[in-house]
């Protein structure tokens, strides 16, 4: 009897926490996610009825702007997932294993608090710096170093620039992490048998924080190929970047068909990759993400 | 090489350098811009004029600072109320996930729970347009329901599913509500559960368990929670682009005066925005420092 009761019970607080979180997967989620599939399989005839077409797909494969602007768009965000990686490694070596540990805390706050900031205004802040009129220029010019201003944003080293210095914490912070339980006996230990710096890194340190590279890299590598604003903002007038593509369908053409078919590649091609790199690293998801 | 082993003065020297130029890599943007808000120039770039606050206070006619400037001073409290709503709206509903991925057990557990999490990974720009094409569908589908002569601008299915206030709140909950849930997940993983027993066997409901005894103990994290989405929804850029209506919030705002040509109000903006996060910083560092002080007694 008592048993029976508690059982309706359980089922009773069950559907409490079940229902709204469900409704919110499949009205937030799911279903948005289907429309979008669905509008990308539809194109406006003469008279302006849907039909159903693949042409919103093969358009991408057939017009070289478009696939050439993904393949850019995916190298660039490769470009940046090594630079950040060649920064952070040094860089959260020197937050876990170097620094005393009562400045610890004060460092980690410096390095997250440029990242509070609103990724707006960092971008703005090395337009400032680098644009034609900015005070790099002034300073060379003042410093006799340069003779005439030049422009160095609005190309795609200015792009990578401002790509690798928004997204460089989402590096750190995983490797930091990794690097914590790294136990320090294993570098004396190699130390103490001879080994230089060199191999220590390569044999010891970057194999153990491989979870936390692979980690780092896939969000460090979404951020960059869904950004918007960056390559807006610094990257040159022929740097299409492929969400700018994805806008200009939605807003400046109107046309959400074609639109949605070049969200649903951005979205199924950048988890290609994505799964790729794990395979290759035999890391698993679930488990990366919980890094 | 770490602490504990010994080091050439040149290695150490060499790597300190590098360590104090990422730094001074990472602050300098923020720096000048910060500065150039305060320079006697209609331009953001030196030569140095001379101090000002114009850009903060002036009203007009040459100078338009930012507390008289109505664009921006909207952009930001539209940004204040859509991040509150966010903060409420994904403070419940990533809760109420919590307690359901955590504590409750079924079928499908492991999927639904992937679903859940996945928009952690979607791209923002992808989230914002399937939103935005979801409500258009939507509201065209109750269009046919009710008839187009009922669906003015007024009732209350535009109001929510046209671009707009509600729409962003909307878009940028689905984004935040993951990460809600699993700062309240690391603190519900650590609740002893043996307190519920003794709950239940002094007569306490399932209710009254939760109300009184579970949800005291993830406050901290629920507030945390909410502390994160309230930041992330305020610098939120790429899911809000596609949903904004004729009031945008204030990074869509920066962004269309940076694109088009702007004034040091923005650097003005950047001044009171770098101000609040040293301040949250301090405070946050305060409080860690005092933390560590009672725990070391």
């Amino acid at each position: 009897m008592k048993n029976s009761s508690e059982k309706n019970k359980l089922k009773w607080h069950f559907w409490i926490f079940f229902i709204p979180v469900f409704l919110w997967i499949l009205l937030m989620f799911i279903l948005p996610h289907a429309d979008l599939v669905r509008l990308s399989f539809l194109t406006s005839d003469f008279v302006g009825k849907a039909v159903p077409t693949f042409q919103n797909y093969t358009n991408f494969f057939t017009e070289p702007i478009y696939w050439l602007t993904f393949v850019r768009t995916a190298v660039f965000s490769i470009v940046v997932t090594l630079i950040d990686l060649a920064i952070a490694l040094p860089v959260a070596f020197f937050i876990a294993k170097v620094i005393g540990v009562r400045y610890r805390g004060l460092i980690l706050i410096l390095t997250m608090l440029p990242f509070w900031v609103s990724g707006m205004i960092r971008v703005y802040g090395w337009i400032t710096m680098l644009r034609e009129s900015g005070v790099v220029n002034s300073f060379l010019i003042k410093t006799g170093i340069a003779d005439t201003p030049f422009q160095m944003i609005y190309n795609d080293a200015s792009m990578v620039l401002c790509l690798s210095y928004v997204t460089i914490l989402y590096m750190i912070i995983p490797i930091i992490g990794v690097m914590d339980s790294l136990d320090d006996s294993l570098i004396e230990a190699a130390y103490d048998l001879g080994a230089n710096k060199l191999l220590i890194w390569f044999k010891i340190i970057i194999p153990h924080c491989v979870p936390g590279i692979i980690s780092g890299s896939i969000v460090v590598f979404m951020y960059a190929m869904g950004s918007y604003l960056t390559p807006a903002l610094v990257g040159g007038k022929n740097s299409l970047w492929f969400t700018q593509q994805i806008y200009n369908q939605f807003i400046h053409y109107f046309n959400w068909n074609q639109g949605a078919a070049f969200g649903m590649l951005l979205l199924v091609l950048s988890s290609l990759i994505i799964i790729i790199t794990l395979k290759l690293s035999k890391q698993k998801l679930n488990e990366v993400v919980a890094k | 090489m770490i602490r504990s082993l010994p080091n050439t003065k040149v290695y150490t020297g060499c790597y300190k350098l590098a360590i104090y130029f990422y730094f001074a890599l990472m602050f300098s943007p923020l720096v000048i811009v910060a500065v150039l808000a305060f320079n006697d120039s209609v331009f953001t770039s030196l030569p140095w004029e001379g101090f000002t606050l114009d850009w903060f206070v002036a009203n007009g006619p040459d100078r338009v600072g930012f507390f008289h400037d109505s664009r921006n001073i909207n952009g930001v409290i539209t940004s204040f109320n859509t991040a509150i709503f966010v903060s409420i709206l994904t403070v419940i509903v990533g809760t109420l996930a919590a307690f359901l991925f955590e504590q409750e057990e079924f079928v499908g557990k492991k999927y639904l729970f992937f679903l859940f999490i996945a928009p952690l990974v979607v791209p923002g720009v992808i989230l914002g347009i399937s939103i935005l094409s979801f409500s258009n569908s939507l509201s065209m589908f109750i269009e046919g329901i009710v008839g187009i002569e009922n669906s003015t601008s007024s009732s209350l299915h535009m109001k929510i599913l046209s671009p707009g206030f509600w729409l962003v709140i909307l878009g940028q909950s689905t984004y935040i509500t993951p990460f809600v849930t699993l700062v309240v997940i690391a603190r519900l993983k650590r609740f002893d559960r043996t307190l519920e027993e003794a709950a239940y066997n002094l007569g306490a409901n399932r209710f009254e368990v939760i109300w009184y005894i579970t949800l005291r103990f993830l406050s901290p994290a629920m507030i945390a929670g909410g502390a994160v989405a309230f930041v992330l929804s305020f610098d939120n850029f790429n899911t809000t682009l596609f949903l904004v209506g004729s009031n945008p919030t204030m990074p869509i705002t920066l962004f269309t005066q940076v694109r088009d040509g702007s004034t040091p109000v923005v650097n003005a903006i950047s001044v009171l925005i770098i101000t609040a996060v040293c301040i949250v910083a301090a405070i946050n560092l305060f409080l860690a420092d005092r933390k560590a002080k009672k725990s070391g007694r």
